[in-house]
């Protein structure tokens, strides 16, 4: 039942991606009763996720990455 | 002050995906988004002359493509009777109220707001995630933006799932660092 903080805060990482198994996020809320470091750690990780999320970030896939830097070089 | 210099050949690497950020939250389509920010660059290298120094390469940029929205919002309007104004009174009955004073916006509403702010968080996560080692901020970009899986990016990068999830941590770890002042 016991974890190290280095297991907990893979799992709060793994957890904002809803990668974590339940029973990982179970032994994770277990470590947080009793560490604070790692509380701290999962609230800001929480808020990042969110933070993201609301900017509604977007981006270029590599592909069309490439085929503008072609054209451009074309160019240049 | 230094004088600034363009660069055209670490114009996609740099801003690209600012540039797209941009212009997607202007013209709500990736496709059409794309093309801007390539037309972007184009007309960039063309007036490079005329490029004074005086500000960024990206404000320079973003300027550009200011007006690249601009004029694509007037073709797209320049086609017949798009211009006008429309004025539906509801006769599908889900949205409650045909009267017109019923369907203007709420003055009370924070939307606008939400908007400029959610840009500028937006530009203020992508200069954080500038600030990492790159391949981090490639792994971070690719799980969290563009939500793949675990598997696909181990495929793709060739590294394992606990080399992933290190990377994860670091960036996750520095870019609360990076947004701590501003947005927490």
């Amino acid at each position: 039942m016991k974890i190290s903080c280095k297991e907990a805060s893979c799992i709060c990482d793994k957890s904002q991606y809803k990668e974590a198994s339940l029973w990982d996020i179970i032994k994770l809320r277990f470590h947080l009763l009793y560490c604070k470091v790692c509380r701290s750690y999962s609230k800001k990780n929480g808020e990042l996720t969110s933070l993201c999320d609301r900017a509604g970030l977007t981006m270029l896939s590599e592909d069309d990455k490439k085929k503008m830097k072609r054209e451009l070089e074309e160019k240049l | 002050m230094a004088k600034h210099k363009l660069q055209p050949d670490n114009w996609v690497d740099l801003y690209a995906d600012y540039l797209f950020n941009y212009a997607v939250s202007r013209v709500s389509d990736a496709e059409i988004a794309k093309d801007l920010v390539q037309e972007t660059f184009f007309a960039g290298l063309n007036s490079a002359k005329n490029f004074k120094g005086d500000a960024a390469e990206r404000t320079w940029l973003v300027s550009i493509l200011k007006r690249k929205v601009i004029d694509h919002y007037r073709k797209i309007n320049s086609k017949k009777g798009k211009a006008e104004v429309r004025i539906n009174y509801n006769s599908d009955s889900e949205v409650e109220g045909d009267w017109l004073e019923e369907q203007v916006a709420d003055p009370f509403s924070k939307d606008g707001d939400h908007l400029i702010e959610n840009e500028e968080l937006g530009s203020a996560i992508q200069d954080c995630i500038k600030k990492l080692p790159q391949k981090q901020a490639l792994v971070f970009k690719l799980k969290t933006i563009q939500g793949m899986s675990t598997e696909d990016i181990c495929n793709e990068l060739d590294i394992n799932p606990s080399n992933l999830w290190v990377m994860i941590h670091r960036a996750r770890t520095s870019l609360m660092g990076c947004l701590n002042e501003n947005w927490f």
